[in-house]
């Protein structure tokens, strides 16, 4: 895991389920990741691959990711090149998914964070830094298990490394 | 120490007292995948190279393709066929039934601790068993170990007395109670029900309710084992051992939180789009809403009870024109059974089509895909914008007899108000 992650906000709101993250109708999709990223949250907001740059955070409300296991809903989001994602609450396959996956998730208060928004953020220490505001936000930390799983890399390598 | 019946089967599972804030390794009694999630578990269990625990005990499920709509689906069908065989897996072929609902029929006992790479894993709770959903990955270390790490949950207690009157039944309890607690109401924690309200309630009514606990974000639904969960296991499993363990809460148990529902104050309830906790009783919802499909099936709403309450409405009527209504059994055993019931004949002579065994729809997969501006009314557990299809089309949620009457009337209805 990077010690800083640098990039710009895309909003989103309440209960984005993995159904809007990552559609049923592309299921046929999964085993072909890069074309399946094309889509990521497309049923949320179709532009938003086309607007985000590599390093970008998604930033939403309560609830992220509520819905099916799939675990290619973050899986894609970490291929469209998203590098954390923030929300005021996680529906908890998805939070326990993108841990897993290597992809950083903060539960934080988004409530001041807008869309084109520049963060700097230091996962590990849970410190959100709004660079166009000025204000700064604390994240709840994470569990010292979900620490050393993204520190490795993902869930996969840590037991490679560890068990 | 006291302790919840949650609390009670991770300890037995983790070799040591545990409760609600622990985080702990625990023993798998079973593991599932299905063809969604499965190709993944199959690529990090390869990748891994630490082979799989107890292969017999760890099962795959073609049933979200059931039978697959698209060559690349057939493909991810084939690796899963061929991992099965490599290591020995307990392999359940297309058309042989929704995993959790196999999961009922033939492996789950009271005491156990099920994972699975499905978010409504969480169903088998009905049998006073601790399951639940991970992803793929998790569930491959599980598949490989033996093992996975859980935070143990807090509690909410749900106490439920009386029984359901009228044409109310499981589905609209679970909606009302989803409606109540709100999508993300139990988010991460337990929802044990109990009471007499809880004995009173058939083995499949427990499914039901079990199977959409994540739908209010709980990790687990559970419910204590007692007569009818030994009586449903002789029946489905004959052969069957009676050695599994009964546990049960202590008097002194801790909760977050306790609620009361009188299970005769249920009426018939849907969930509107595009959320499960878009709650409103039946009586309440604009007649004008004209509906293009209704949806018998899934695992929630494909047993059959639910059948039987479906096919009890239809019997001698004809459906509406213009809606198409589609009967898809959970399992091989439930269609044959249905069969032999005369329920398919009822439900056919209705004007409805019979789907394979499987999750058709529900997923947008196959089976009856929703197209454009389509109103779809469903036995299913979700109702998120373009689950079934296209992004513009809309899903409500709602009971077998609802969905029956509503594929009569052509618009959402509760049994006995259709004309």
């Amino acid at each position: 895991m990077k010690n800083e992650l640098k990039g710009k906000v895309h909003r989103f709101g309440d209960n984005i389920s993995t159904d809007l993250i990552c559609p049923g109708k592309y299921f046929h999709l999964r085993s072909n990741i890069p074309e399946l990223a094309k889509h990521t949250l497309e049923d949320a907001d179709k532009d938003f691959i086309k607007k985000m740059e590599p390093g970008d955070f998604v930033v939403a409300a309560e609830n992220f990711g509520c819905g099916s296991s799939r675990e290619h809903a973050p899986i894609i989001i970490k291929e469209s090149g998203v590098s954390a994602i923030l929300a005021k609450s996680f529906a908890r396959i998805f939070f326990r998914n993108a841990i897993n996956i290597g992809l950083p998730v903060m539960e934080c208060d988004t409530d001041n964070l807008s869309e084109g928004d520049e963060l700097l953020i230091k996962p590990a220490e849970g410190l959100i830094k709004n660079i166009t505001s000025g204000e700064e936000i604390k994240a709840a930390p994470l569990m010292a298990e979900m620490l050393d799983i993204l520190n490795a890399g993902g869930l996969k390598e840590y037991v490679m490394k560890n068990k | 120490m006291e302790q919840n019946i949650t609390e009670k089967i991770i300890s037995a599972h983790a070799g040591k007292d545990v409760r609600a804030g622990d985080v702990v390794f625990v023993d798998v009694d079973w593991a599932l995948v299905q063809d969604g999630t499965g190709p993944l578990t199959m690529d990090v269990i390869n990748e891994m190279d630490k082979g799989v625990d107890m292969p017999s005990k760890k099962c795959i499920f073609l049933d979200h393709a059931s039978p697959s709509s698209k060559f690349e689906l057939s493909d991810s069908h084939n690796k899963l066929r061929e991992n099965a065989d490599k290591y020995g897996m307990d392999l359940n072929e297309v058309g042989y039934g929704i995993c959790h609902q196999v999961m009922a029929e033939e492996k789950v006992s009271p005491g156990q601790l099920v994972v699975g790479a499905d978010s409504h894993t969480c169903t088998a709770g009905a049998f006073g068993a601790f399951a639940s959903g991970f992803g793929s990955t998790d569930i491959a270390v599980a598949m490989a170990t033996g093992q996975i790490w859980i935070k143990v949950p807090s509690a909410i207690k749900v106490e439920l007395t009386g029984k359901f009157t009228g044409t109310a039944s499981a589905k609209d309890f679970i909606l009302y109670l989803i409606g109540k607690l709100s999508a993300m109401g139990a988010t991460y924690k337990t929802l044990e029900f109990t009471g007499e309200g809880v004995r009173n309630l058939s083995m499949e009514s427990r499914l039901t309710i079990c199977n959409m606990v994540i739908e209010a974000g709980a990790k687990n639904g559970i419910m204590e084992a007692d007569d009818k969960t030994a009586e449903y296991i002789k029946h489905e499993r004959p052969q069957q051992k009676k050695d599994y363990k009964i546990y049960k809460s202590d008097a002194g148990a801790e909760y977050e939180k306790e609620l009361t529902i009188n299970l005769s104050e249920i009426t018939p309830q849907a969930a509107l789009p595009h959320s499960v906790d878009n709650v409103k009783p039946v009586s309440e919802i604009d007649k004008k809403i004209d509906i293009d499909q209704a949806f018998i099936g899934t695992c929630t709403g494909g047993r059959m009870e639910d059948l039987r309450a479906a096919a009890e409405v239809v019997k001698g009527r004809k459906i509406k024109k213009g809606v198409r209504l589609i009967v898809t059994p959970a399992s091989a055993r439930i269609y044959k059974r249905a069969m032999k019931e005369g329920l398919l004949e009822i439900f056919m002579s209705a004007g409805a089509v019979i789907g394979t065994p499987g999750c058709g729809p529900c997923v947008g997969i196959q089976g009856g895909i929703l197209g454009t501006g389509e109103k779809c009314v469903s036995t299913a557990n979700r109702n998120f914008k373009g689950r079934m299809g296209c992004s513009d089309s809309y899903i409500y949620l709602a009971s077998p007899a609802t969905v029956a009457a509503s594929a009569l009337e052509g618009n959402i209805t509760a049994a006995g108000e259709e004309k």
